[in-house]
C-alpha cells in the first residue's frame, strides 16, 4: 500500500526517485525525503519493537523528537545504530534496518517481554535484579540485556572524518522558523554579528505546514525572501543542519553541523562541531506536541497531530486514509482541515473539551467534520496497526459510546516550548495554568560573566502569546529579541517592523493528562507517557503510591525520560500524572533537569580531529626518524616517543636489551637524551631561588660545575630530579626528567610570580633549543678525541664538570654526568644539529663498536648502580630520606620546598619503608611490584606486607635478578632474607642487599 | 657552522590553503624590564622594526619583535644572526636583570596562505579570528588542538604560527586537517 | 566554559587556555610553623558558594598566574587582578559588595 499523495509535498522532488533499502527490501523514495516519510510512503508502518516490551512501534513524531522510530543505517565503516528516521535525510543507496527484535521485526520472540509486563514495571531493576543471586550470571545479564536494548554498536573503524570549528559572534540564533529568522534580521540590521543556526535543511520552521499567512499570502515568499536577505549580509552566517546541542556558561555553545549525512562520500568531514561563543543567544527552539495518554497510544498508525500534517504538507504522504483526530484545542484542527484538503477521510475529532469554539473548529463543522465535544479514546482497536477507536466520554470512566473504523489516530495534547537551551544554563521556568506549558521566565534567565542575561527566548519557544502560539507573537517577538540581543552587545538597535501576519482565534485548551478522566487500573497499563523506555501512566502512578515525591527521583526510578528522546514528548504528560497522584500541583512538583546535547551527537563529531595519529601529540626528537629507520621499539614517556631498544633482525625486546647495556658497559653505547628538560634559571636571587627549589645548596655551586639536585612538593614528597649546571654567575641549566620539563618549569614560575615576587630571575625553558646525547662506556673519550676540537680528558673535564666547545665543528656543551656507573658525556648541540651530530657519533664510534641504546638499558644499568627513577622508586608519597638521599638534603639551609612537611612525626617515622637492594637467592628476577609478606594480618583481615618492589630487572652485567624495593626499617635489616610475592606461584625469598650492585666505588664513571 | 636543518624541511600542503614550512628562522627569547630605554634600544637594535605594544608583532621580512608577556619579547632574525644577536643583546643590558637566550633551534614555523586562512586556523584555535578582531600587527599566544603556539598575520591572508620543534610534526598534520579542500566553512 | 581576561596580557582566554590553581591568598607556613598552622597552609580550604577568589594560569598564553573573582554558584566574574599581591584589591571589594549585598567576606574587615 503506498502511503504517498498524488500531489503536495512541498520539501520533495517527484522527478528524482531515490532507492534505499529497508531490512534488506528495495524501496523507492524521492529527493526530499527523510528516511521516516519514505518509509511512510512505501506504506511500511512497522518500524521498530519498543525498548522493554518489543512492543511493534511505528513513526509517531516528524522531528528530533521521534522516539520509537531509531535504525541502525549503513553498514561496514558507515553503519551507524540509533538513528532517527525523522531527522535522517534519505540519499540513495541507504540502507536501514530496525532493531531491538529476533528473529525477525514481524515475528519478535522479545514481544514475551509484554506477557511478563507485571514484572516489569517501574524500579523492576532495583527489585527483580536483587535475586537469586546465581540469576545475576544467567538469567539478567544475558537474557535481559539482550532483549532490553538498542541498536549494537559498530565494530569497524568509522570511515569519516570530523572536525571542529570555533566562532565568536554577538549573537548567536538557535532555530530558523519565522521567530528565529527575523530575530537575525534585527540583530544584523543593527551591526552586530550573526549566526543563526537550523538543525533541519529548511528554513521556516512550521509556518507553511500550520498554514501561517504573512502579508496576505502563506509564508514561503516571506521566508525566501528573509533567508536570501540574511545570506547577503556580511556580518550574518546561515548554517541549516546545525543543531543547537548544549548552551553552556558564559556563552559557550556547542552546535552540531552534519555536513555529509544527506550526502556520504569519502574525504569530506561528516560533522563539524561547533564552539561558538556568543555574547547573546535568541533561542528560537520552536514548540513539541504532546501525546495524549489513551489506552493504545502506542500502536502504530497513532502520531502526534502535527507530524500527520507535516508529512502531508512537506512530504506527500499520509499515514492512514480514514483519521481518527483526538485532541484537547484547536490546533489539531488544521490536522483535519489539511487532510480533507489531501482527499483523504475524517471520520470525526473526538475533543476532550466540553466546549469547542474557535475559527478552526467552525471551519472544520462546516466542511462537515463530524466534531465530537467531551469525548475521548477509551482505546484504540488493532493488534499490531491501527483497525479503529472505541469512543468514551472524556468525563466518564471508559464505558465505550462507539466505535469508529480508521487507520490513523492524530492526537495533540497541547504543545510544550523547547526550553532546552534555555533551561541548560540555568533560566528558569514558569508554568503557564492557560496553556498548561512550562515556559521561560523572563525574570530567572541564564546570566553570564557579567551577571546579565545572555539567553532570549522567541517565538513558540517562549511561550505563547496573549493570542496563544500565533504567527504574529513569532514575528514580534523574534523580532524584538534580535533587537535586544544587538542592543546588549553594545549596538544601537530597533526591532525591524514585523510584517502583518492573520491568524485565526483560537480556543482555550483544557489539559489531559489521563483519556478518559476515570480510566480504570488495566487502561492506564496500557497508556504509554516514555514510548522509548516503555514508561506507561500506571508506572509513574505505582512510584507516587511507593513513595516518591520527587520528580527527579520518579523519573531515575521509572526511567521516563531518561531514553535517547530525554523524554521531548513525555517529560510534562509524566509529571502531570506525578503531580495528580501526589495530589500537589504541577509547579510545586517542578520539571527534571534538561542536559545537553539536544539530541545525541556523534562520538567522532566530539573528538573531531582527535584521532589517530592525532589523537595525541607526539614529540619528536630531532632523530626521531634515524630512530624510526632502525629498528626503535617505541616507548611513550610523557607525550615523548622515546626508543626502548633498538631490535636488529631476528632479535627478542629482551635479546636486544642485553645486547645494548653488555655493549655499553664493554664498548660505548648511545642514548638519545633529548628529551630531558632543561630550564635556564639567571637573574641576581637565581641562587637564593633555586636553594628554595632544592632540597640542596645549588648557591655555592661554582661555576663550571655540575650537582645531582632533588625537587619536593610542599608536601615533602620527592618530585623530579636532575643534574643542576651552574652557567655564571647568575645562570643555573636545570636538568629535569623526560615527563618533567613542562610541569617543573610551571612550578618554578608559579613560586616565583605567587609567592617570591620580589625575587629577581627569570627562568626560560629551553628544553628543545638541544639535541643532547650522552656517549656512555669505556671507550666514550676515545671516540670523542676521534672527532678531535675539546679536551676532554680526566683532567681538563672531571666527573660532574662541564663545559662548552667546539666538537668536530659542532657548538656543544659538555656535561661529564653519568647516569649509568660508566665514563659518560652528555653532549648538547643545538636542535638544527642533532641529526648531523648523532650520525656523526655513528660514524667515528664505527671501530669503537659503538650501538645506540634506549630507555630499558638506560634504566637497568641505572638499577646496577642502584640510582633511583622517579616514578619508578617514587610515587607520590615517597621523601628523599626514604631513598637514602639525606646526602642530597641540605642541613644548613633554614628553608626549602618540602622541609616543614619533611619535619611531621609521620615523616620523621623510623618504622617508614626504606629503599634497599633485593637479590633473590635463586637469582630469579622479582616480580614488579611484589610484596614483601610480613607477620599476621592487618585490621582488614589482609596479609599483612611490608616493602614492596620498586625496579626489577635482569642484570646481565650479573648475570642474575636485581631488585630495589622500599621495606620497613630496610637499611637496618642488611641480609635479612624476605618472602616476596608472586602472582599465581609460591613466594620467593630475596635477601636485603645494598642497592649498588656494581662498581660501588664508583671508579668507572670517575675514571 | 655545523649541517643545521629545520624541524619538518619541505613540509607542504597545497589545500584550502597553502601550508609550507618556513625553514630556519632566528628566534631569541628576552625577558628583562620592557619598559626600559637600554632594553628597548637593544631589541629594535637587532631587530630594525619599531618596538611593539601589548598583545602586539611588528615583523618585516625575516625580523620582527613579538609581545609575549609582559616581561617577555621574542626577537626574529635571520638565523644566522641569531646567536650573534643575542650575544650582542647581552653585552648591551649587561648590569641589568635580563634574560637573553637564543631558541632557534627549539621551534618550527609553519605559513598559511590563502582567503581561507582564517577559516583553517578556527578549526584549531578558540581565539576569535574574526578580521574586526584579529588582524595584521597582532600577536596571539595560544593552541592549536592540544598543542601550544602562537601566531600572527603576516598579511590579510597569510598566517605565520610558531610551535615547538618536537610537536613540528602533530601540528602540520593539524594543519593539513584543517585545510582539507572538502571541509570548506564559508565563514569569513 | 569559562572566559577570563588575562590582567597581564588582556586576551579575554577560553577556559581551555587556562590552568586552575585554587584558593588565592594563601600565606605560606614553613619551617617553624605550627602542625595546625601548617595543615591551615596545606590542606584547608574555603569553599564557598557564592563569591570566591582564585588562582589561575594563562599557561597557553603568556605563562603569568592571576587571580579572579568569580561567584561560584553563578559564574558571574567580578573580576580579574595581578597575582602579585597578598589580598584582594579594595575597589574590587567594593564592587562585590554593591552586586552582593551581605556578601561576607574575611577581605572586607
Amino acid at each position: 500500500m503506498s502511503g504517498r499523495l498524488p500531489t503536495g509535498g512541498r520539501l520533495i522532488d517527484r522527478r528524482l526517485p531515490v532507492e534505499f533499502t529497508f531490512n534488506g527490501k528495495r524501496m523507492e523514495g524521492l529527493e526530499g525525503d527523510t528516511l521516516a516519510s519514505a518509509l511512510m510512503a512505501n506504506g511500511q508502518r512497522l518500524v521498530g519493537r519498543s525498548f522493554k516490551y518489543h512492543r511493534p512501534r511505528g513513526v509517531v513524531a516528524s522531528g528530533a523528537e521521534e522516539p520509537n522510530a531509531l535504525l541502525t543505517t549503513g553498514h561496514g565503516r558507515r553503519e551507524e545504530p540509533n538513528q532517527r528516521a525523522t531527522t535522517t535525510e534519505l540519499f540513495a543507496g541507504l540502507e536501514a534496518r530496525s532493531q531491538n527484535h529476533w528473529p525477525s521485526l514481524e515475528f519478535d520472540i522479545g514481544a514475551l517481554n509484554a506477557r511478563l509486563s507485571r514484572f516489569l514495571t517501574a524500579g523492576f531493576y532495583y527489585k527483580m535484579f536483587m535475586w537469586p543471586r546465581a540469576f545475576w550470571k544467567h538469567v539478567y545479564e544475558p537474557v535481559i540485556r539482550q532483549s532490553a536494548g538498542l541498536g549494537p554498536a559498530p565494530n569497524a573503524r568509522d570511515a569519516d572524518i570530523y572536525e571542529h570549528s570555533y566562532a565568536t559572534v554577538d549573537v548567536l540564533v538557535i532555530g530558523g522558523g519565522v521567530a528565529g529568522l527575523i530575530a537575525a534580521q534585527s540583530a544584523a540590521a543593527a551591526g552586530a554579528r550573526v549566526m543563526l543556526i537550523e538543525q533541519t535543511a529548511a528554513w521556516g520552521g512550521r509556518a507553511m505546514v500550520d498554514g501561517a499567512v504573512i502579508e496576505g499570502q502563506g509564508a514561503e515568499p516571506w521566508v525566501e525572501a528573509t533567508t536570501e536577505a540574511l545570506a547577503a549580509r556580511e556580518n550574518v552566517d546561515l548554517r541549516p543542519r546545525t543543531m543547537g546541542a548544549g548552551v553552556y556558561d558564559h556563552g559557550y555553545v556547542l552546535a552540531y553541523e552534519r555536513l555529509c549525512d544527506h550526502d556520504p562520500q569519502d574525504g569530506a568531514p561528516r560533522h563539524r562541531l561547533w564552539k561558538i561563543r556568543a555574547r547573546q543567544i535568541v533561542t528560537a527552539t520552536g514548540a513539541i506536541e504532546r501525546p495524549l495518554a489513551f489506552a493504545g497510544n502506542d500502536l502504530p498508525g497513532v502520531m502526534l497531530a502535527s507530524a500527520i500534517r507535516d508529512y502531508v504538507v512537506n512530504w506527500g504522504v499520509h499515514a492512514g486514509a480514514r483519521t481518527v483526530i483526538v485532541t484537547n484545542n484547536d490546533d489539531a484542527y488544521r490536522t483535519a482541515l489539511t487532510l480533507l484538503d489531501a482527499g483523504l477521510d475524517v471520520p470525526a475529532i473526538l475533543d476532550a473539551r466540553d466546549e469547542v469554539t474557535g475559527a478552526l473548529p467552525d471551519e472544520a463543522r462546516a466542511r462537515g467534520i463530524r466534531v465530537e465535544a467531551g469525548a475521548g479514546i477509551a482505546k484504540v482497536k488493532g493488534a499490531a496497526k491501527v483497525e479503529g477507536v472505541a469512543v468514551c466520554r472524556q468525563g466518564g470512566d471508559g464505558t465505550v459510546t462507539e466505535e469508529i473504523a480508521c487507520d490513523a489516530v492524530a492526537m495533540s495534547g497541547g504543545w510544550s516550548p523547547v526550553v532546552h537551551l534555555w533551561s541548560h544554563p540555568g533560566g528558569k521556568l514558569v508554568w503557564n495554568a492557560d496553556h498548561a506549558l512550562f515556559a521561560p521566565d523572563p525574570d530567572a534567565a541564564p546570566k553570564g560573566a557579567d551577571g546579565q542575561p545572555f539567553v532570549i527566548p522567541a517565538g513558540a519557544a517562549a511561550g505563547p502569546g496573549d493570542a496563544g502560539f500565533t504567527t504574529t507573537h513569532a514575528l514580534a517577538s523574534g523580532a524584538e529579541a534580535g533587537a535586544e540581543a544587538a542592543r546588549r552587545t553594545g549596538h544601537k538597535a530597533k526591532a525591524v517592523k514585523p510584517p502583518m501576519a492573520d491568524d485565526p482565534a483560537e480556543g482555550p485548551l483544557t489539559p489531559v493528562w489521563v483519556m478518559p478522566q476515570g480510566a480504570t487500573p488495566e487502561a492506564r497499563g496500557k497508556m504509554w507517557l516514555d514510548f522509548q523506555n516503555d514508561v506507561k501512566v500506571s508506572d509513574v502512578e505505582q512510584a507516587a503510591r511507593e513513595g516518591y515525591q520527587s520528580v527527579e527521583h520518579t523519573k531515575r526510578y521509572t526511567t521516563l525520560g531518561m531514553a535517547t528522546d530525554q523524554g521531548k514528548l513525555s517529560n510534562i504528560n509524566g509529571l502531570a500524572i506525578l503531580a495528580d497522584s501526589l495530589g500537589e500541583p504541577i509547579p510545586e512538583v517542578g520539571t527534571t533537569t534538561f542536559r545537553p546535547p539536544y539530541t545525541p551527537i556523534s562520538m567522532g563529531a566530539i573528538g573531531g580531529e582527535a584521532r589517530g595519529a592525532l589523537f595525541q601529540p607526539v614529540r619528536r626528537t630531532p632523530v626521531h626518524d634515524w630512530h624510526e629507520a632502525n629498528g626503535a621499539h617505541w616507548e611513550p614517556v610523557g607525550h615523548w616517543r622515546r626508543p626502548y631498544t633498538f631490535l636488529r633482525e631476528g632479535e627478542s625486546v629482551e635479546q636486544a636489551v642485553q645486547r645494548e647495556v653488555r655493549n655499553t658497559r664493554e664498548a660505548v653505547g648511545l642514548l638519545d637524551a633529548s628529551t630531558l628538560g632543561k630550564i635556564l634559571v639567571r637573574g641576581p636571587d637565581a641562587g637564593a631561588f633555586l636553594d628554595m627549589m632544592y632540597t640542596n645548596m645549588m648557591s655555592t655551586l661554582p661555576p663550571g660545575r655540575c650537582r645531582y639536585g632533588l625537587m619536593c612538593s610542599e608536601n615533602g614528597f620527592l618530585i623530579d630530579d636532575g643534574v643542576v649546571a651552574r652557567i655564571d654567575e647568575e645562570s643555573w641549566l636545570c636538568h629535569t626528567t623526560t615527563g618533567g620539563a613542562d610541569r617543573i618549569h610551571a612550578h618554578m614560575e608559579e613560586w616565583l610570580q605567587t609567592e617570591w615576587w620580589d625575587m629577581k630571575v627569570f627562568t626560560a625553558n629551553i628544553t628543545e633549543q638541544y639535541a643532547q646525547f650522552a656517549v656512555v662506556g669505556p671507550e666514550a673519550r676515545n671516540l670523542l678525541e676521534d672527532i678531535g676540537g675539546m679536551d676532554l680528558s680526566a683532567e681538563a673535564l672531571p666527573f660532574m664538570h662541564w663545559a662548552e666547545g667546539q666538537i668536530g665543528g659542532f657548538d656543544t656543551r659538555v656535561f661529564r654526568i653519568s647516569f649509568s656507573g660508566e665514563l659518560s658525556y652528555e653532549i648538547a648541540v643545538p636542535a638544527g644539529q642533532g641529526r648531523a651530530f648523532w650520525d656523526r657519533l655513528l660514524s667515528v664510534g664505527k671501530p669503537y663498536g659503538i650501538m645506540p641504546y634506549g630507555t630499558e638499558a638506560l634504566h637497568i644499568m641505572r638499577a646496577e648502580k642502584g640510582f633511583i627513577m622517579i616514578g619508578d622508586e617514587t610515587d607520590g608519597t615517597v621523601i628523599p630520606q626514604d631513598l637514602g638521599l639525606n646526602w642530597a638534603i641540605s642541613k644548613k639551609k633554614a628553608d626549602f620546598l618540602g622541609k616543614r612537611a619533611q619535619e611531621r612525626t609521620h615523616m620523621a617515622d623510623p618504622g617508614r619503608w626504606q629503599l634497599v637492594g633485593l637479590r633473590t637467592l635463586n637469582g630469579s628476577v622479582l616480580e614488579d611490584g611484589a610484596y614483601a609478606i610480613g607477620e599476621g594480618r592487618n585490621a582488614n583481615g589482609q596479609q599483612s606486607v611490608e616493602g614492596r618492589v620498586t625496579s626489577t630487572y635482569f642484570s646481565p652485567t650479573l648475570g642474575r635478578g636485581i631488585a630495589m624495593g622500599l621495606v620497613r626499617e630496610g637499611p637496618n635489616r642488611m641480609g635479612e632474607i624476605l618472602q616476596f610475592t608472586r602472582i599465581g606461584a609460591a613466594p620467593v625469598e630475596a635477601r636485603i642487599v645494598s642497592p649498588v650492585f656494581y662498581d660501588p666505588d664508583g671508579e668507572r664513571q670517575n675514571g | 657552522m655545523a649541517e643545521t636543518t629545520s624541524a619538518l624541511p619541505g613540509a607542504r600542503f597545497d589545500g584550502a590553503v597553502l601550508i609550507e614550512e618556513a625553514g630556519l628562522r632566528g628566534m631569541i627569547t628576552l625577558k628583562g624590564d620592557l619598559a626600559a630605554t637600554r632594553l628597548h634600544s637593544a631589541a629594535t637594535g637587532v631587530a630594525g622594526v619599531d618596538f611593539p605594544g601589548q598583545g602586539e608583532a611588528n615583523c618585516v621580512g625575516e625580523h620582527g619583535l613579538c609581545w609575549m608577556a609582559p616581561d617577555e619579547l621574542l626577537i626574529l632574525v635571520p638565523y644566522a644572526r641569531a646567536a650573534e644577536d643575542s650575544a650582542a643583546i647581552a653585552t648591551a643590558l649587561a648590569g641589568t636583570h635580563h634574560l637573553v637566550t637564543n631558541v632557534s633551534d627549539a621551534r618550527v614555523i609553519f605559513t598559511a596562505a590563502g582567503p581561507a586562512a582564517r577559516e583553517v586556523l578556527a578549526k584549531l584555535t578558540p581565539a576569535d579570528l574574526h578580521p574586526d578582531s584579529f588582524r595584521p600587527g597582532q600577536f596571539r599566544r595560544t593552541r592549536l588542538a592540544q598543542a601550544p603556539a602562537a601566531y600572527w598575520m603576516r598579511d590579510a591572508e597569510t598566517f605565520e604560527i610558531i610551535a615547538f620543534r618536537s610537536m613540528a610534526a602533530y601540528v602540520f598534520d593539524l594543519l593539513v586537517g584543517a585545510a582539507n579542500p572538502a571541509a570548506p566553512v564559508g565563514r569569513y | 566554559m569559562l572566559i577570563l581576561r588575562c590582567p597581564y596580557c588582556g586576551i579575554d582566554a577560553d577556559e581551555t587556555e587556562l590552568t586552575p590553581g585554587g584558593e588565592a591568598h594563601i600565606t605560606r607556613a614553613g619551617p617553624g610553623s605550627s602542625d595546625a598552622e601548617f595543615e591551615a597552609y596545606l590542606f584547608l580550604r574555603e569553599n564557598p558558594k557564592g563569591v570566591h577568589f582564585e588562582r589561575w594560569r594563562h599557561s597557553y598564553g603568556c605563562g603569568k598566574w592571576f587571580h579572579a573573582a568569580r561567584c561560584t554558584a553563578t559564574n558571574e566574574v567580578f573580576g580579574t587582578y595581578s597575582a602579585q599581591v597578598t589580598a584582594p584589591p579594595k575597589e574590587l571589594c567594593q564592587k562585590i559588595s554593591g552586586k552582593r549585598p551581605g556578601w561576607l567576606s574575611r577581605w572586607l574587615s
